[in-house]
């Protein structure tokens, strides 16, 4: 009788013999060297700092602007629009995914229309959307919800369909009905390609984000960054820009971390 | 042979078989997998059901659950018309079937609280299953860890959980290596003995057939007649006796083996 995997520190200890410190460098030995570089080549003129500034000056206009609460602000009100238009794509992709998944009737009345008005880019109806819902914050959470909806939808739906048939037929050779099979079976096999749809969707509302308030905004930090531009604060320019991509990493960090505490069967 | 091992006619889990006829279409014609079959088992009899692939063992097995219907004739457990899947039944399958997202003893609580057992009092008598397969010290171990063979212990442990009447095999050891395959041999015959359940075990495997059952159902694909072969060995079965191997030689006989 033998126990594989269960060991865990003894596999770690086989696989990364590294001490902490050599894992870190070999994880993040390339970013490093990026902004060693990046910090440089303004400092040493490889670049105009005017048009690529130095790290130090970029994080300086971050502090500026987050002390001053300038950019507080846009913080507040890109977060609240991204997150709106997130959540009510997850509230929406997962059940109708769901439904979707199960019901074979459902899925082939709804699909054609899908694909339809996912393979339509989200940015070229953001003007219907301007014309239908004004110019105001309904029509930018609309447009984000719109392109965010499609990856939750999408991989909830495959999610479901490609639940084993074998462990169906068991739970129902135990009797369960088609409630209990949906509760025991299919919504827990379903829940790791949920979680691929819903990190997708994540990115997908942050990009979305940020081209609808480049495009229609006074706020924001897609604003801002354009704003930025215009008055050639570049320092300020790339602090939004920095801003956005740690707004990423954390919203993807926290999706990563909740798959972790609901899949632990499903990873290494 | 004893009575004790025979199992009795007035036993729970008795199954008849009457004039069972099941067929399926391939490429429009039909295909006649069942003709006309008729058979007793007695309640806590041990049946091994062997033949060529395709001469519709595992369909027979999916009649006797209830997850299919036949075209013609009927299953009777205990006198009643099978209808659909029943909880006097259990099934184990050539894979173990389990839940990856359920640890062991989760896993062999499932069929209990599907069932309608409360959570706490399937996990309790989950417990006792779960040593009984000798996996105690795994409750908490998720699928993904365990061996095939620990696995289709706990798909084992999950079956006998729901304390059926009968417990319907499809070739559960068919997966294994040998080593494991022998073992788990013998741990079924143990269980068997034990647990006092009708089995009835589809297997390619005639060894087995004949370690394992009081009679063999000898299913054929090109329309001859089925036989039952009465196994008259003193159990526990020994494989190595003059008489097993004689056994053995006579059944594979039968498909031309030697």
């Amino acid at each position: 009788m033998t126990l594989q995997n269960l060991d865990t520190p003894a596999r770690r200890a086989r696989g990364l013999p590294a001490p902490p410190l050599r894992a870190f460098l070999s994880r993040y030995s390339l970013v490093i060297a990026f902004l060693v570089l990046w910090q440089a080549s303004g400092k040493l003129g490889w670049i105009s700092p005017a048009v690529l500034p130095p790290l130090d000056a970029i994080l300086g206009a971050l502090w500026t602007g987050i002390a001053s609460g300038a950019l507080v602000d846009d913080i507040a009100i890109s977060l609240q629009r991204a997150g709106l238009a997130f959540g009510a794509a997850v509230g929406l992709g997962i059940p109708l995914g769901l439904l979707m998944g199960q019901l074979r009737p459902v899925e082939r009345a709804l699909d054609p229309i899908l694909q339809l008005f996912r393979q339509t880019s989200a940015l070229a109806l953001y003007p219907v959307f301007i014309l239908l819902l004004g110019l105001g914050e309904t029509s930018k959470i609309f447009v984000i919800f719109w392109a965010t909806l499609f990856p939750t939808l999408l991989a909830t739906v495959g999610g479901v369909k490609q639940v084993d048939r074998k462990l169906i037929e068991m739970a129902e050779s135990y009797g369960a009905g088609r409630v209990q099979v949906f509760r025991r079976v299919v919504l827990p096999a379903s829940v790791p390609a949920i979680f691929v749809g819903l990190r997708l969707s994540a990115t997908t509302a942050l990009l979305l984000l940020i081209a609808a308030e480049m495009i229609g905004a006074n706020k924001g930090i897609g604003f801002q960054v354009m704003n930025a531009q215009y008055n050639f604060q570049i320092p300020l320019m790339f602090a939004a820009i920095l801003l956005m991509a740690a707004l990423g990493l954390a919203a993807n960090a926290v999706l990563v971390l909740l798959q972790r505490r609901l899949c632990r069967w499903s990873l290494d | 042979m004893t009575l004790d091992t025979l199992g009795d006619a007035t036993a729970r889990g008795a199954v008849s078989l009457r004039h069972l006829t099941k067929s399926f279409t391939l490429n429009g014609q039909p295909l006649p997998v069942l003709r006309n079959l008729s058979l007793d088992i007695r309640g806590g009899e041990s049946l091994a059901i062997v033949g060529p692939s395709g001469c519709g063992k595992t369909t027979l097995l999916r009649l006797l659950a209830g997850l299919e219907s036949a075209d013609g004739g009927q299953v009777l457990i205990d006198g009643a018309p099978v209808t659909g899947v029943g909880t006097e039944r259990a099934v184990i399958y050539q894979e173990p079937r389990l839940l990856p997202w359920l640890t062991v003893l989760e896993n062999v609580a499932f069929g209990l609280e599907v069932r309608g057992l409360p959570r706490g009092a399937a996990r309790d008598r989950a417990r006792r299953h779960v040593r009984l397969v000798g996996l105690s010290d795994f409750e908490t171990a998720y699928p993904r860890q365990l061996s095939g063979g620990m696995a289709q212990r706990v798909g084992i442990a999950r079956a006998l959980a729901v304390q059926p009447e009968i417990l319907l095999l499809d070739e559960p050891l068919g997966a294994l290596d040998a080593m494991t395959k022998l073992t788990m041999q013998e741990e079924l015959a143990r269980i068997w003995h034990e647990e006092k359940v009708t089995m009835i075990l589809v297997t390619h495997d005639l060894e087995e057939a004949i370690f394992l059952a009081d009679r063999v159902l000898v299913l054929s694909a090109d329309g001859t007649p089925p036989a039952v072969i009465p196994v008259d060995l003193p159990r526990p079965r020994d494989r190595n006796t003059g008489d097993f191997v004689r056994m053995r030689r006579m059944l594979m006989g039968r498909f031309g083996l030697h």
